[in-house]
Protein backbone atom coordinates (compact mmCIF):
# COMPACT_ATOMS: atom_id res chain seq x y z
CA UNK A 1 0.00 0.00 0.00
CA UNK A 2 1.09 3.67 -0.84
CA UNK A 3 2.17 5.46 2.51
CA UNK A 4 0.05 8.35 3.46
CA UNK A 5 2.87 11.32 3.70
CA UNK A 6 4.12 13.18 6.54
CA UNK A 7 5.69 17.06 5.15
CA UNK A 8 7.83 19.42 6.92
CA UNK A 9 7.18 22.65 5.41
CA UNK A 10 10.32 25.18 6.16
CA UNK A 11 9.94 28.09 5.02
CA UNK A 12 13.14 29.52 4.09
CA UNK A 13 14.09 33.88 3.24
CA UNK A 14 17.64 34.31 2.21
CA UNK A 15 18.91 31.06 2.79
CA UNK A 16 17.69 30.58 6.44
CA UNK A 17 14.68 28.98 8.24
CA UNK A 18 12.96 31.79 9.08
CA UNK A 19 9.43 31.62 11.43
CA UNK A 20 6.95 33.88 11.75
CA UNK A 21 3.04 35.34 11.12
CA UNK A 22 2.03 35.46 7.77
CA UNK A 23 5.27 36.60 6.54
CA UNK A 24 5.69 39.10 9.40
CA UNK A 25 7.71 39.03 12.70
CA UNK A 26 10.36 36.86 11.33
CA UNK A 27 13.02 35.07 13.16
CA UNK A 28 16.00 33.21 11.90
CA UNK A 29 15.48 29.39 13.08
CA UNK A 30 18.49 28.02 11.60
CA UNK A 31 19.88 26.11 8.81
CA UNK A 32 17.45 24.83 6.06
CA UNK A 33 19.99 22.15 5.49
CA UNK A 34 20.04 20.89 8.85
CA UNK A 35 16.68 21.40 9.47
CA UNK A 36 15.83 19.12 6.47
CA UNK A 37 18.04 16.72 7.69
CA UNK A 38 16.48 16.31 11.32
CA UNK A 39 13.32 15.87 9.89
CA UNK A 40 14.00 13.32 7.66
CA UNK A 41 15.54 11.40 10.21
CA UNK A 42 12.80 11.71 12.42
CA UNK A 43 10.59 10.04 9.63
CA UNK A 44 9.79 12.94 7.46
CA UNK A 45 8.57 11.60 4.20
CA UNK A 46 9.32 14.57 1.77
CA UNK A 47 10.64 18.39 2.63
CA UNK A 48 8.73 20.93 1.32
CA UNK A 49 11.39 24.18 1.29
CA UNK A 50 8.81 27.35 0.81
CA UNK A 51 11.56 30.30 -0.52
CA UNK A 52 9.38 33.58 0.50
CA UNK A 53 12.76 35.45 0.42
CA UNK A 54 11.30 39.02 -0.20
CA UNK A 55 13.79 40.93 -2.30
CA UNK A 56 15.21 40.08 -5.90
CA UNK A 57 18.96 40.38 -4.69
CA UNK A 58 17.94 36.97 -2.12
CA UNK A 59 16.28 35.08 -5.13
CA UNK A 60 19.60 32.84 -5.66
CA UNK A 61 20.31 31.60 -2.05
CA UNK A 62 17.38 28.86 -2.59
CA UNK A 63 19.73 26.72 -5.11
CA UNK A 64 22.19 27.08 -2.71
CA UNK A 65 20.03 25.58 -0.27
CA UNK A 66 18.88 23.02 -1.94
CA UNK A 67 22.18 21.85 -2.94
CA UNK A 68 23.46 21.84 0.45
CA UNK A 69 20.55 19.76 1.07
CA UNK A 70 20.24 17.20 -1.57
CA UNK A 71 23.93 16.47 -1.17
CA UNK A 72 22.92 14.83 2.55
CA UNK A 73 19.36 14.52 2.61
CA UNK A 74 18.18 11.34 0.96
CA UNK A 75 14.26 11.78 0.44
CA UNK A 76 12.17 13.83 -2.00
CA UNK A 77 12.66 17.44 -1.78
CA UNK A 78 10.34 20.07 -3.42
CA UNK A 79 10.83 23.91 -3.52
CA UNK A 80 8.06 26.06 -4.07
CA UNK A 81 8.20 30.08 -4.30
CA UNK A 82 9.47 32.46 -6.72
CA UNK A 83 9.86 29.68 -9.97
CA UNK A 84 8.31 31.33 -12.85
CA UNK A 85 10.03 29.61 -15.95
CA UNK A 86 11.06 26.28 -17.25
CA UNK A 87 14.62 27.85 -16.93
CA UNK A 88 14.01 28.84 -13.55
CA UNK A 89 12.33 25.03 -12.64
CA UNK A 90 15.52 23.50 -14.36
CA UNK A 91 17.84 24.96 -12.44
CA UNK A 92 16.20 23.90 -8.83
CA UNK A 93 16.04 20.78 -10.43
CA UNK A 94 19.26 20.32 -11.46
CA UNK A 95 19.96 21.92 -7.83
CA UNK A 96 18.79 18.71 -6.64
CA UNK A 97 14.85 19.47 -5.24
CA UNK A 98 12.56 16.71 -6.90
CA UNK A 99 9.69 18.99 -7.48
CA UNK A 100 8.69 22.44 -8.19
CA UNK A 101 5.53 23.87 -6.87
CA UNK A 102 4.07 26.57 -8.71
CA UNK A 103 1.33 29.27 -7.05
CA UNK A 104 0.86 32.68 -8.04
CA UNK A 105 2.95 31.86 -11.25
CA UNK A 106 0.17 29.08 -12.43
CA UNK A 107 -2.65 31.55 -12.19
CA UNK A 108 -0.90 34.16 -13.77
CA UNK A 109 0.14 32.18 -16.64
CA UNK A 110 -1.61 28.00 -16.66
CA UNK A 111 0.26 27.26 -19.47
CA UNK A 112 3.34 27.41 -17.55
CA UNK A 113 2.37 23.74 -15.72
CA UNK A 114 2.36 22.70 -19.03
CA UNK A 115 5.97 23.81 -20.54
CA UNK A 116 7.22 22.45 -17.51
CA UNK A 117 5.07 19.09 -17.47
CA UNK A 118 6.09 18.10 -20.62
CA UNK A 119 9.75 18.70 -20.06
CA UNK A 120 10.36 17.39 -16.77
CA UNK A 121 7.11 14.89 -16.62
CA UNK A 122 3.96 15.74 -14.75
CA UNK A 123 5.68 14.23 -11.25
CA UNK A 124 7.65 17.12 -10.76
CA UNK A 125 5.09 19.44 -11.32
CA UNK A 126 2.43 20.40 -8.08
CA UNK A 127 0.07 23.43 -8.00
CA UNK A 128 -0.27 24.99 -4.51
CA UNK A 129 -3.78 26.30 -4.21
CA UNK A 130 -4.32 29.27 -1.95
CA UNK A 131 -7.93 29.25 -1.38
CA UNK A 132 -10.82 30.90 1.04
CA UNK A 133 -14.11 30.06 1.99
CA UNK A 134 -17.16 32.30 -0.22
CA UNK A 135 -18.79 33.89 3.08
CA UNK A 136 -22.66 33.07 3.21
CA UNK A 137 -22.67 30.59 0.42
CA UNK A 138 -25.41 27.96 0.18
CA UNK A 139 -23.08 25.58 -0.79
CA UNK A 140 -19.80 25.89 0.09
CA UNK A 141 -17.83 27.18 -2.19
CA UNK A 142 -13.74 28.80 -1.91
CA UNK A 143 -11.98 31.16 -3.47
CA UNK A 144 -8.58 31.29 -5.14
CA UNK A 145 -6.21 33.78 -3.64
CA UNK A 146 -2.69 34.81 -4.09
CA UNK A 147 0.42 36.77 -3.19
CA UNK A 148 0.46 34.99 -0.43
CA UNK A 149 -3.27 35.10 0.40
CA UNK A 150 -3.92 39.00 -0.14
CA UNK A 151 -4.88 38.94 -3.55
CA UNK A 152 -8.41 37.17 -4.48
CA UNK A 153 -8.85 35.99 -7.67
CA UNK A 154 -12.40 35.64 -8.33
CA UNK A 155 -11.49 32.13 -9.41
CA UNK A 156 -13.48 28.70 -7.74
CA UNK A 157 -10.86 26.57 -6.37
CA UNK A 158 -12.51 23.46 -7.19
CA UNK A 159 -12.44 24.55 -10.80
CA UNK A 160 -8.76 26.05 -10.68
CA UNK A 161 -7.60 22.48 -9.44
CA UNK A 162 -9.46 20.19 -12.46
CA UNK A 163 -7.57 22.93 -14.34
CA UNK A 164 -4.11 22.80 -13.01
CA UNK A 165 -4.56 18.92 -13.40
CA UNK A 166 -5.51 18.99 -17.21
CA UNK A 167 -2.61 21.12 -17.49
CA UNK A 168 -0.28 19.04 -16.48
CA UNK A 169 0.41 19.82 -12.51
CA UNK A 170 0.89 15.97 -11.08
CA UNK A 171 -0.06 16.94 -7.58
CA UNK A 172 -1.52 19.38 -5.72
CA UNK A 173 -0.65 20.95 -2.38
CA UNK A 174 -4.00 22.31 -0.99
CA UNK A 175 -4.14 25.44 1.66
CA UNK A 176 -6.76 26.92 2.95
CA UNK A 177 -6.15 30.69 4.12
CA UNK A 178 -9.14 30.53 6.65
CA UNK A 179 -7.01 28.00 8.39
CA UNK A 180 -3.64 28.59 7.86
CA UNK A 181 -1.64 29.76 10.89
CA UNK A 182 -4.87 28.93 13.14
CA UNK A 183 -4.06 25.40 14.70
CA UNK A 184 -7.48 24.83 13.99
CA UNK A 185 -7.76 21.86 11.87
CA UNK A 186 -7.56 21.44 8.37
CA UNK A 187 -10.47 22.39 6.21
CA UNK A 188 -11.20 18.84 5.19
CA UNK A 189 -14.64 19.84 3.35
CA UNK A 190 -12.59 21.89 0.77
CA UNK A 191 -9.96 18.95 0.61
CA UNK A 192 -12.51 16.55 -0.07
CA UNK A 193 -14.34 18.73 -2.74
CA UNK A 194 -11.03 18.75 -4.47
CA UNK A 195 -9.50 14.75 -4.10
CA UNK A 196 -13.20 14.03 -5.15
CA UNK A 197 -12.48 15.72 -8.11
CA UNK A 198 -8.93 14.90 -9.54
CA UNK A 199 -6.98 11.89 -9.57
CA UNK A 200 -3.53 13.42 -8.87
CA UNK A 201 -2.27 13.39 -4.76
CA UNK A 202 -3.73 16.16 -2.71
CA UNK A 203 -1.31 17.28 0.24
CA UNK A 204 -3.50 18.86 3.05
CA UNK A 205 -2.47 22.21 4.48
CA UNK A 206 -3.60 24.72 6.81
CA UNK A 207 -4.14 24.18 10.55
CA UNK A 208 -2.71 21.56 11.62
CA UNK A 209 -3.42 21.60 15.65
CA UNK A 210 -2.40 17.80 16.17
CA UNK A 211 -2.10 14.49 15.22
CA UNK A 212 -5.95 13.78 15.05
CA UNK A 213 -6.13 16.50 11.98
CA UNK A 214 -3.97 14.43 10.18
CA UNK A 215 -5.97 11.21 10.34
CA UNK A 216 -9.11 13.58 9.30
CA UNK A 217 -7.48 15.12 6.33
CA UNK A 218 -6.92 12.10 5.23
CA UNK A 219 -9.93 9.96 5.99
CA UNK A 220 -12.55 12.67 5.50
CA UNK A 221 -10.82 15.36 3.24
CA UNK A 222 -9.07 12.18 0.92
CA UNK A 223 -5.37 13.94 1.12
CA UNK A 224 -2.80 11.45 -0.07
CA UNK A 225 -0.67 13.45 2.50
CA UNK A 226 -0.54 16.35 4.86
CA UNK A 227 1.86 19.09 5.23
CA UNK A 228 2.47 20.91 8.77
CA UNK A 229 4.96 23.68 9.43
CA UNK A 230 4.38 25.32 13.33
CA UNK A 231 3.18 22.03 14.96
CA UNK A 232 6.43 20.43 14.01
CA UNK A 233 9.09 23.64 14.47
CA UNK A 234 7.65 24.41 17.55
CA UNK A 235 7.84 21.01 18.52
CA UNK A 236 4.22 21.08 19.97
CA UNK A 237 3.86 17.60 17.90
CA UNK A 238 6.90 15.58 16.56
CA UNK A 239 6.44 13.35 13.04
CA UNK A 240 6.50 9.96 15.25
CA UNK A 241 3.14 11.54 16.80
CA UNK A 242 1.18 12.09 13.76
CA UNK A 243 2.41 8.87 12.31
CA UNK A 244 1.28 6.60 15.88
CA UNK A 245 -2.43 7.92 15.25
CA UNK A 246 -2.24 7.89 11.49
CA UNK A 247 -1.71 4.57 11.93
CA UNK A 248 -3.85 3.81 14.81
CA UNK A 249 -6.23 4.74 12.37
CA UNK A 250 -5.80 2.42 10.09
CA UNK A 251 -3.77 4.42 7.69
CA UNK A 252 -0.90 2.89 6.06
CA UNK A 253 2.14 4.97 6.43
CA UNK A 254 5.77 4.30 6.45
CA UNK A 255 7.06 3.62 10.09
CA UNK A 256 10.01 6.30 11.47
CA UNK A 257 12.33 3.42 12.48
CA UNK A 258 12.51 2.60 8.87
CA UNK A 259 13.85 6.30 8.64
CA UNK A 260 16.36 6.16 11.59
CA UNK A 261 19.71 4.80 11.08
CA UNK B 1 39.49 -1.87 -2.15
CA UNK B 2 38.00 0.37 0.30
CA UNK B 3 36.22 2.72 -2.38
CA UNK B 4 34.50 1.38 -4.92
CA UNK B 5 34.46 3.75 -7.92
CA UNK B 6 31.30 3.77 -9.57
CA UNK B 7 30.90 5.49 -12.86
CA UNK B 8 27.32 6.67 -12.58
CA UNK B 9 26.17 7.50 -16.53
CA UNK B 10 25.59 10.97 -17.49
CA UNK B 11 23.37 10.59 -20.59
CA UNK B 12 20.54 13.59 -19.03
CA UNK B 13 18.80 11.33 -16.72
CA UNK B 14 16.95 13.42 -14.05
CA UNK B 15 17.94 11.97 -11.02
CA UNK B 16 21.76 11.38 -12.16
CA UNK B 17 22.55 14.39 -9.60
CA UNK B 18 20.88 12.72 -6.81
CA UNK B 19 21.75 9.04 -7.46
CA UNK B 20 25.59 10.29 -7.64
CA UNK B 21 25.07 12.30 -4.39
CA UNK B 22 23.66 9.14 -2.64
CA UNK B 23 26.57 7.03 -3.74
CA UNK B 24 28.92 9.32 -2.27
CA UNK B 25 27.56 9.19 0.84
CA UNK B 26 27.82 5.91 0.94
CA UNK B 27 31.04 6.38 0.73
CA UNK B 28 31.65 5.28 -3.08
CA UNK B 29 34.42 7.18 -5.28
CA UNK B 30 32.01 8.23 -7.69
CA UNK B 31 33.22 9.39 -11.75
CA UNK B 32 29.91 10.89 -14.00
CA UNK B 33 30.79 8.95 -16.66
CA UNK B 34 29.40 11.02 -19.66
CA UNK B 35 31.72 9.28 -22.16
CA UNK B 36 33.48 5.31 -22.45
CA UNK B 37 36.51 6.52 -21.52
CA UNK B 38 35.74 7.51 -18.11
CA UNK B 39 34.35 3.74 -17.28
CA UNK B 40 37.82 2.53 -18.02
CA UNK B 41 38.75 2.41 -14.23
CA UNK B 42 35.68 2.00 -12.74
CA UNK B 43 34.53 -1.00 -10.67
CA UNK B 44 31.26 -0.94 -11.67
CA UNK B 45 28.37 0.81 -13.20
CA UNK B 46 25.35 2.87 -12.21
CA UNK B 47 22.42 3.52 -14.79
CA UNK B 48 20.02 6.17 -13.48
CA UNK B 49 16.83 7.28 -15.26
CA UNK B 50 13.54 8.51 -15.17
CA UNK B 51 11.11 8.89 -18.08
CA UNK B 52 10.98 7.07 -21.75
CA UNK B 53 12.55 4.16 -22.53
CA UNK B 54 12.78 5.34 -26.18
CA UNK B 55 14.21 8.52 -25.28
CA UNK B 56 16.68 6.85 -22.94
CA UNK B 57 17.96 4.86 -25.55
CA UNK B 58 18.65 7.28 -28.22
CA UNK B 59 20.13 8.86 -25.40
CA UNK B 60 22.93 6.80 -24.69
CA UNK B 61 23.30 5.83 -28.50
CA UNK B 62 23.81 9.56 -28.76
CA UNK B 63 26.39 9.77 -26.60
CA UNK B 64 28.44 6.53 -27.97
CA UNK B 65 27.28 4.88 -24.40
CA UNK B 66 24.93 2.14 -25.64
CA UNK B 67 27.24 -0.81 -27.08
CA UNK B 68 29.63 -0.06 -24.20
CA UNK B 69 27.01 -0.40 -21.68
CA UNK B 70 26.04 -3.51 -23.24
CA UNK B 71 29.78 -5.12 -23.60
CA UNK B 72 30.25 -4.04 -19.76
CA UNK B 73 27.16 -6.18 -18.44
CA UNK B 74 27.78 -8.94 -21.17
CA UNK B 75 31.03 -9.20 -19.58
CA UNK B 76 29.71 -9.83 -16.49
CA UNK B 77 30.90 -6.82 -14.70
CA UNK B 78 29.20 -5.05 -12.15
CA UNK B 79 26.05 -2.84 -12.82
CA UNK B 80 22.91 -1.45 -11.02
CA UNK B 81 19.80 -0.20 -13.13
CA UNK B 82 17.47 1.99 -11.38
CA UNK B 83 14.16 2.97 -12.67
CA UNK B 84 14.27 3.11 -16.28
CA UNK B 85 18.01 2.25 -16.13
CA UNK B 86 16.43 -1.21 -14.41
CA UNK B 87 13.86 -1.45 -17.10
CA UNK B 88 16.37 -1.04 -19.68
CA UNK B 89 18.21 -3.84 -18.57
CA UNK B 90 15.42 -5.87 -20.68
CA UNK B 91 14.90 -6.95 -23.71
CA UNK B 92 12.25 -3.79 -24.74
CA UNK B 93 9.85 -1.85 -23.98
CA UNK B 94 5.80 -1.21 -24.60
CA UNK B 95 6.81 2.41 -24.03
CA UNK B 96 7.19 3.91 -27.50
CA UNK B 97 8.23 0.37 -28.55
CA UNK B 98 11.63 0.23 -27.67
CA UNK B 99 14.28 -2.20 -28.66
CA UNK B 100 16.74 -2.07 -25.01
CA UNK B 101 19.69 -3.58 -23.58
CA UNK B 102 18.90 -7.25 -23.53
CA UNK B 103 20.71 -8.07 -21.08
CA UNK B 104 18.00 -9.59 -18.88
CA UNK B 105 14.98 -11.46 -20.76
CA UNK B 106 11.99 -9.67 -20.69
CA UNK B 107 9.81 -6.94 -21.11
CA UNK B 108 9.23 -3.55 -19.70
CA UNK B 109 5.12 -2.73 -19.90
CA UNK B 110 2.39 -0.32 -17.88
CA UNK B 111 1.64 -1.33 -14.61
CA UNK B 112 -1.84 -3.00 -14.56
CA UNK B 113 -4.31 -2.42 -12.47
CA UNK B 114 -3.03 0.88 -10.66
CA UNK B 115 -5.74 3.18 -9.11
CA UNK B 116 -3.16 6.04 -9.79
CA UNK B 117 -0.42 6.49 -12.14
CA UNK B 118 2.17 7.28 -11.75
CA UNK B 119 2.67 5.79 -9.36
CA UNK B 120 4.39 7.81 -7.01
CA UNK B 121 5.60 8.14 -3.21
CA UNK B 122 6.66 5.68 -0.81
CA UNK B 123 5.28 2.14 -1.11
CA UNK B 124 6.56 -1.38 0.45
CA UNK B 125 8.92 -3.84 -0.90
CA UNK B 126 8.48 -7.31 -0.17
CA UNK B 127 11.21 -9.46 0.02
CA UNK B 128 10.71 -12.31 -2.13
CA UNK B 129 14.36 -13.99 -2.36
CA UNK B 130 17.18 -13.39 -0.09
CA UNK B 131 19.72 -11.44 -1.73
CA UNK B 132 22.63 -8.90 -0.44
CA UNK B 133 21.26 -5.90 -2.01
CA UNK B 134 18.74 -6.31 1.07
CA UNK B 135 21.57 -6.87 4.30
CA UNK B 136 20.23 -5.35 7.05
CA UNK B 137 16.76 -3.92 5.20
CA UNK B 138 13.35 -5.58 6.81
CA UNK B 139 11.35 -7.44 4.91
CA UNK B 140 8.28 -4.78 3.97
CA UNK B 141 9.88 -1.76 4.59
CA UNK B 142 9.10 1.26 2.12
CA UNK B 143 11.08 2.77 -0.81
CA UNK B 144 10.36 5.85 -2.97
CA UNK B 145 8.67 4.90 -6.37
CA UNK B 146 7.83 6.88 -9.25
CA UNK B 147 7.22 5.69 -12.06
CA UNK B 148 4.37 3.93 -14.43
CA UNK B 149 6.06 1.06 -16.71
CA UNK B 150 7.75 -2.06 -15.18
CA UNK B 151 9.90 -4.29 -15.73
CA UNK B 152 8.72 -8.55 -16.10
CA UNK B 153 11.73 -10.06 -16.20
CA UNK B 154 10.85 -13.45 -17.65
CA UNK B 155 13.24 -15.70 -15.59
CA UNK B 156 11.17 -15.95 -11.83
CA UNK B 157 14.46 -17.11 -10.60
CA UNK B 158 15.81 -13.50 -10.77
CA UNK B 159 13.17 -11.73 -9.02
CA UNK B 160 14.59 -10.24 -5.53
CA UNK B 161 11.21 -8.37 -4.84
CA UNK B 162 7.87 -7.35 -5.33
CA UNK B 163 5.61 -4.59 -4.54
CA UNK B 164 1.95 -4.02 -5.25
CA UNK B 165 0.52 -1.26 -6.51
CA UNK B 166 -2.88 -2.55 -7.94
CA UNK B 167 -1.31 -5.63 -9.37
CA UNK B 168 1.90 -6.70 -7.75
CA UNK B 169 5.40 -6.15 -10.49
CA UNK B 170 8.86 -6.83 -9.29
CA UNK B 171 11.38 -3.84 -7.81
CA UNK B 172 14.27 -6.00 -7.46
CA UNK B 173 15.67 -8.09 -10.02
CA UNK B 174 18.92 -9.86 -10.01
CA UNK B 175 20.97 -11.57 -12.63
CA UNK B 176 24.91 -12.32 -11.89
CA UNK B 177 26.47 -8.94 -11.31
CA UNK B 178 23.16 -7.33 -13.06
CA UNK B 179 21.17 -5.40 -10.46
CA UNK B 180 17.90 -3.77 -11.34
CA UNK B 181 15.49 -2.05 -8.94
CA UNK B 182 12.28 -0.23 -9.70
CA UNK B 183 12.61 2.03 -6.49
CA UNK B 184 14.45 5.29 -6.32
CA UNK B 185 17.54 4.39 -3.27
CA UNK B 186 18.78 8.29 -3.70
CA UNK B 187 15.53 9.23 -2.62
CA UNK B 188 14.38 6.05 -0.14
CA UNK B 189 15.93 7.60 2.76
CA UNK B 190 17.82 5.21 5.51
CA UNK B 191 16.49 2.23 3.94
CA UNK B 192 17.83 3.53 0.27
CA UNK B 193 21.30 4.22 1.95
CA UNK B 194 21.57 0.42 2.81
CA UNK B 195 20.71 -0.52 -0.05
CA UNK B 196 23.39 1.72 -2.37
CA UNK B 197 25.64 0.33 0.90
CA UNK B 198 25.36 -3.12 0.20
CA UNK B 199 25.34 -2.63 -3.36
CA UNK B 200 29.08 -1.14 -2.84
CA UNK B 201 29.63 -4.20 -0.85
CA UNK B 202 28.86 -6.62 -3.33
CA UNK B 203 30.67 -4.34 -6.00
CA UNK B 204 33.67 -4.62 -2.97
CA UNK B 205 33.14 -8.40 -3.23
CA UNK B 206 33.40 -8.88 -7.30
CA UNK B 207 37.14 -7.98 -6.72
CA UNK B 208 38.71 -7.18 -9.11
CA UNK B 209 36.37 -6.34 -11.89
CA UNK B 210 38.45 -4.14 -13.42
CA UNK B 211 39.15 -5.76 -16.79
CA UNK B 212 42.81 -5.96 -17.93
Amino acid sequence: MLARRVIPCLDVANGRVVKGTRFVNLTDEGDPAELAQRYALQGADEIVFLDITAAPEGRGTILEVVRRTASQVFVPLTVGGGVRSVAEMRDVLRAGADKVSFNTAAVASPELLTACAAIFGVQAVVCAIDARRVPAAGQPSWDVVTHGGRRPTGRDAVEWAETAVSLGAGELLVTSMDRDGTRSGFDVELLAAISSRVKVPVIASGGASGPADFVAAVREGGADAVLAASIFHRRMHSIEEVKTAMAEAGLPVRPVAEAIA
Amino acid sequence: MSAPRIAVLDYGAANMVSVTQALASCGADVVVAAEVPSLALADAIVVPGVGAAAAAMDALRERDLLEPIRDWMRAGRPALGICLGFQIMLERSDEGGAETLGLMSGRTALLEGAPTLPHIGWNEVELTSPHPLFEGVPDRSHFYFVHSYVAIPTDETTVVARTTHGSAFVSAAASGCLWGIQFHPEKSGEMGQRVLANFLNLVRGAGTGRAG
